[in-house]
């Protein structure tokens, strides 16, 4: 049944279905329905890196060195742990930049140096020959087997057959046709391929399940599971060795994390893989599905890698097939048919798809950043007054893949067959690996110059070119073999799997320590070296701070000049067709609420901006610039303008906060306002309170001072005891109204700061000896015990004699009046406590309740009930006597419990100064 | 994003690298089965799973 022309037709028919999927995509993209606007799709698409690598060759490296093949897949797994701040970054700023390849990228990020991008686009399309040739080998090779059953033989290696005849030409032609059909119909300003992309999706299913069904049908057809399989495995010592496959701590530890690190790299810096993880995704949130999805997927994928491996050498032992092929083989020689077709086809799938993309990602870098931007320089071809242009692009892709394909066919013929397909894929792996530097540090540092990059590039691309490439063509027979073995010119140093004598390495590993040495030396060498120009400084700051100018078209601030929109118009439409050129400027227009007609738009550093990414989407950075400043007359930016730019970006950042901390301030000061505000309108309250008060206070001595003389007038014939009496009265009320007048005086002096304060050095003992001395007369009257415990000397402190003479008089009057009549007793202690001097006065009265022990400071309080008892006092005598301590920086407070006593205390600090002086 | 949900990948990240590593791989590259199939493919495919597991568990709570 597996005859020549049944698998041809079969592998047709799935082509076509794969066009058939990519045209509906596209079909339902066009109407606004994208089928691959799913993270599951995109995972599935990221699987485009598994190749025909995986599917052939992981089993031909695990046949012969174990898990070997597995660092290609884990190194992936842990760089995808990083996507979510790499790759996010890469995203971000390739959305905002218009970006639309690898060398687009890089060229963009050196100040669009269309030099860089091209340089990229050739170590990239020399890097993936032999890549591209692994694919173009497996399928011809799978052919050349399946097509010998029931037969199993090796391919003869080393014949050339004449070029029509050869299964791997005709293979390159098909892939290149089928390409042209599917990446170039149309030209897409994004570089959006979405039925591509659906396409590869499909291709990673179907390659996957090809896979498992051969693992399965290996592991429980062919043995009985796996420990049937690994047991039979384990007694046979050559198969029992490779499940211990490390030997020692250097060699085979070192070749493993150089795999890793290698293939960290390469899962973002494939061409291919930027393609699909980057430029063809539709959005950013897909990434959150794929970080666990696309590793699980290289993990199913990789399951049955080592049973069939196994298998294949338990089958077959030493009968001398090459371990590349045991996927297949092994359904043949169990005459399983449709397995073996199956498997073809899932080999189909892995290598088409990586041809696919590869391709169509390799031609977009040759067509913008190689062809376009040369031409563009040549004024003789005129292609700036060209009305339409698109043809012409497509044109240039579709040779640049037909080219591409017919390299890799040479490369295969050239060096390809000696090697195992893993070797070869390696080989490429190690050239993309020379983008991390200056795409890593060119989204991390913005140090990083063109120069820089430059250098680092082609250092690095040289030493992969003369430890990688040349070894492969010497081995192939193109270069004399003694080049390896005593060098060029029998110069031992400059051996090429010896570099400067380093020996005990494998080629892959010895060649990515020297190519990084190189590369990453001469980037950041050569970037510390010279200052960056202004150009390169403005996309420095816009790839690294990606995130921070998050408004979007941060590239307008920078441009200045003038330009035309007619002309720009026309621009756009050259290259992008005159209805994308419409579209693209209607939607500019209503993005700004402008009217259409498109004379209303002004030609201003946006609109040129604008212009500028929409071709940059179909021509790359560097070319994009160069159209642009053929429209628009560029002033150009000085280093020192584009530093001023980024200042007045900082700046506006910086005014911002300002104003942010001046209406925190303003708020704040709205507030003290208003507390004040508040204090002002108690204050107001009080004064009333203190008026009405005081004229209360006023009318009682009056009342009755008016009452007794009313009396004494109107009753010439009082007894003479009564009148004394009665004037006595009015004596009593009139002293009691002056000494309320002076007090009343005396604290509006003192509120309004206009009192008279006389101070001096006083000794506190020596005035309240004096005080109390003065009143011993109204003691001994009343009864009252005087106990004083005035030290002789205590220090002095700095007040006005009379106020404390005051304030005594006040305190021991006081006293007095609230003493028990007959056996009252007064305590009055004076001692220095720490740093100042302390009075204190306390008596046997009926003391004071709690709840009015600070009320009666205020102004007309009283103790006791007021109601009831007959005033005694004005009520201002302590308030005063406070206002006082206070003002001289003492303090004064009553201690006391009811029919206890009360003690009155108040404290005036000393003055040091003074009592050293004094 | 905030920065623990970053440090989050990166530790795994690091995690990862020491799993698949010297001096870990070397404890597992012994001779010997277990559930039928050689203990360092065991090792690495469990460890490997246990890391996607990790990896699913973080990418899901971004917000």
């Amino acid at each position: 049944m597996l005859h020549g022309p049944v698998i041809v037709l079969t592998s047709f028919a799935y082509l076509g279905l794969l066009f058939a999927i990519a045209y509906y995509a596209d079909k339902r993209a066009d109407a606004g329905r994208p089928v691959i606007a799913s993270p599951y799709v995109y995972s599935l698409s990221l699987a485009v890196y598994a190749t025909a690598w995986t599917f052939y060759g992981s089993v031909g490296r695990a046949a012969s060195d174990g898990v070997g093949f597995l660092p290609i897949y884990i190194g992936p797994t842990l760089m995808i742990a990083l996507w979510w701040i790499i790759i996010r970054k890469i995203l971000r700023i390739s959305k905002q930049n218009r970006i639309t390849s690898l060398a687009d990228f890089i060229a963009s990020r050196y100040g669009k140096s269309a030099l860089l991008g091209g340089i990229v686009t050739v170590i990239a399309v020399i890097g993936i020959l032999p890549y591209i040739s692994l694919q173009l080998k497996a399928i011809s090779s799978s052919y050349s087997i399946l097509v010998q059953y029931p037969e199993i033989r090796m391919p003869v290696a080393g014949g050339t057959p004449a070029i029509w005849t050869d299964t791997a030409f005709w293979v390159a032609m098909i892939l290149a046709a089928f390409t042209i059909a599917f990446g170039t119909r149309h030209l897409d300003a994004a570089e959006h391929h979405q039925g591509m992309v659906a396409a590869i999706a499909f291709e990673s299913l179907v390659k996957l399940l090809a896979f498992l069904a051969v693992g399965v049908f290996v592991t429980f057809g062919i043995f009985n599971g796996f420990g049937d399989l690994f047991g039979r495995a384990a007694a046979e010592p050559k198969l029992a060795a490779m499940m211990t496959p490390f030997e020692g701590v250097a060699g085979s530890y070192a070749t493993w994390v150089w795999l890793t690190i290698l293939s960290m790299m390469a899962i973002i810096f494939l061409p291919r893989q930027f393609q699909v993880a980057v430029i063809e995704n539709l959005d950013e949130r897909h990434l959150k599905k794929a970080i666990w999805l696309f590793p699980l997927y290289m993990l199913a994928i990789n399951v049955f890698v080592l049973p069939i491996a196994f298998g294949g050498l338990l089958r077959f032992g030493g009968a001398g097939l090459d371990a590349d092929t045991f996927v297949l083989t092994l359904p043949m020689a169990e005459k399983q048919e449709v397995l073996a077709l199956l498997v073809f086809i899932g080999g189909l799938s892995a290598a088409t798809g990586m041809v696919i993309v590869e391709t169509i990602a390799l031609s977009t870098m040759v067509c913008n950043d190689l062809v376009m931007p040369v031409l563009l320089r040549m004024r003789r071809l005129r292609l700036n007054e060209q009305p339409d242009l698109t043809g012409l692009l497509l044109g240039i892709r579709r040779g640049a893949i037909l080219i591409i394909l017919m390299l890799g066919y040479i490369y295969f013929k050239a060096a390809g067959e000696a090697y195992a397909l893993v070797s070869i894929g390696l080989i490429s792996f190690a050239a993309v690996a020379q983008f991390a530097p200056a795409v890593l540090g060119g989204i991390y540092w913005k140090g990083g110059t063109r120069l820089g990059a430059l250098c680092g590039l082609l250092g690095g691309f040289g030493v992969w070119f003369y430890t990688l490439l040349i070894p492969a063509l010497a081995r192939s027979g193109w270069l004399p073999g003694g080049l390896l073995e005593h060098g060029p010119f029998g110069i031992e140093l400059l051996k090429p799997l010896q570099l400067f004598g380093l020996a005990g390495l494998d080629q892959i590993t010895h060649a990515m320590l020297w190519s990084m040495i190189v590369n990453v030396g001469a980037y950041v060498g050569v970037s510390l070296a010279a200052a960056p120009g202004a150009d390169e400084h403005r996309q420095a700051s816009l790839f690294v701070d990606v995130f921070r100018n998050a408004g979007g078209s941060g590239g307008a601030r920078f441009w200045r000049g003038t330009a035309s929109v007619p002309e720009l118009f026309s621009l756009l439409a050259r290259f992008t067709g005159v209805a994308n050129a419409d579209v693209a400027f209607r939607e500019y227009a209503l993005a700004r609420g402008i009217d259409y007609p498109r004379q209303a738009l002004a030609a201003d550093a946006d609109l040129v901006h604008f212009v500028e990414m929409q071709l940059a989407g179909a021509l790359g950075a560097a070319s994009a610039r160069v159209m642009v400043a053929s429209v628009a007359k560029e002033e150009a930016l000085t280093l020192e303008e584009v530093r001023e730019v980024l200042d007045e970006a900082s700046q506006v950042v910086a005014y911002s906060h300002r104003l942010e901390q001046k209406s925190r301030e303003l708020e704040a000061a709205t507030a003290e306002l208003r507390e004040a505000n508040a204090r002002l309108t108690e204050l107001d309250r009080l004064k009333d309170d203190f008026v009405s008060t005081v004229t209360h206070e006023l009318r009682t001595p009056l009342t009755s001072i008016r009452a007794f003389t009313q009396i004494l007038h109107e009753n010439p014939d009082v007894e003479r005891e009564q009148r004394v009496k009665f004037l006595g009265i009015i004596m009593k009320e009139t002293e009691r109204l002056t000494r309320l007048i002076n007090q009343v005086l005396d604290l509006a002096r003192i509120e309004s700061g206009k009192a008279e304060w006389n101070a001096s050095l006083v000794d506190v003992g020596e005035v309240v000896a004096d005080t109390v001395t003065g009143m011993s007369q109204v003691f001994e009257e009343q009864g009252i015990q005087v106990v004083c415990q005035i030290p002789p000397h205590t220090a002095p402190v700095r007040a006005d004699v009379d106020r404390i003479i005051q304030v005594m008089l006040n305190l021991l009057s006081n006293a007095a009046k609230f003493c028990d009549a007959g056996r009252g007793r007064i305590e009055i202690t004076v001692r220095e406590q720490g740093d100042a001097v302390r009075v204190d006065v306390r008596d046997n009265g009926p003391g004071i309740d709690p709840a009015d022990r600070e009320r009666i400071f205020d102004k007309f309080r009283q103790g006791g009930d007021t109601l009831t008892a007959k005033p005694r006092g004005s009520g201002l005598g302590l308030h005063i006597s406070r206002q006082i301590v206070e003002h001289f920086g003492g303090r004064m407070w009553v201690e006391s419990r009811p029919r206890h006593g009360a003690c009155f205390s108040f404290t005036l600090p000393a003055d040091m100064a003074g009592a050293h002086a004094a | 994003m905030d920065d623990s949900q970053a440090n989050r990948f990166a530790a795994l990240c690091m995690l990862g690298t020491l799993l698949f590593n010297y001096p870990v791989l070397a404890l597992f590259n012994v001779s010997g089965m277990l559930f039928g199939v050689p203990v360092l493919y065991v090792y690495i495919f469990a460890a490997w799973a246990a890391l996607i597991g990790l990896m699913a568990l973080a990418a899901e709570s971004l917000d």
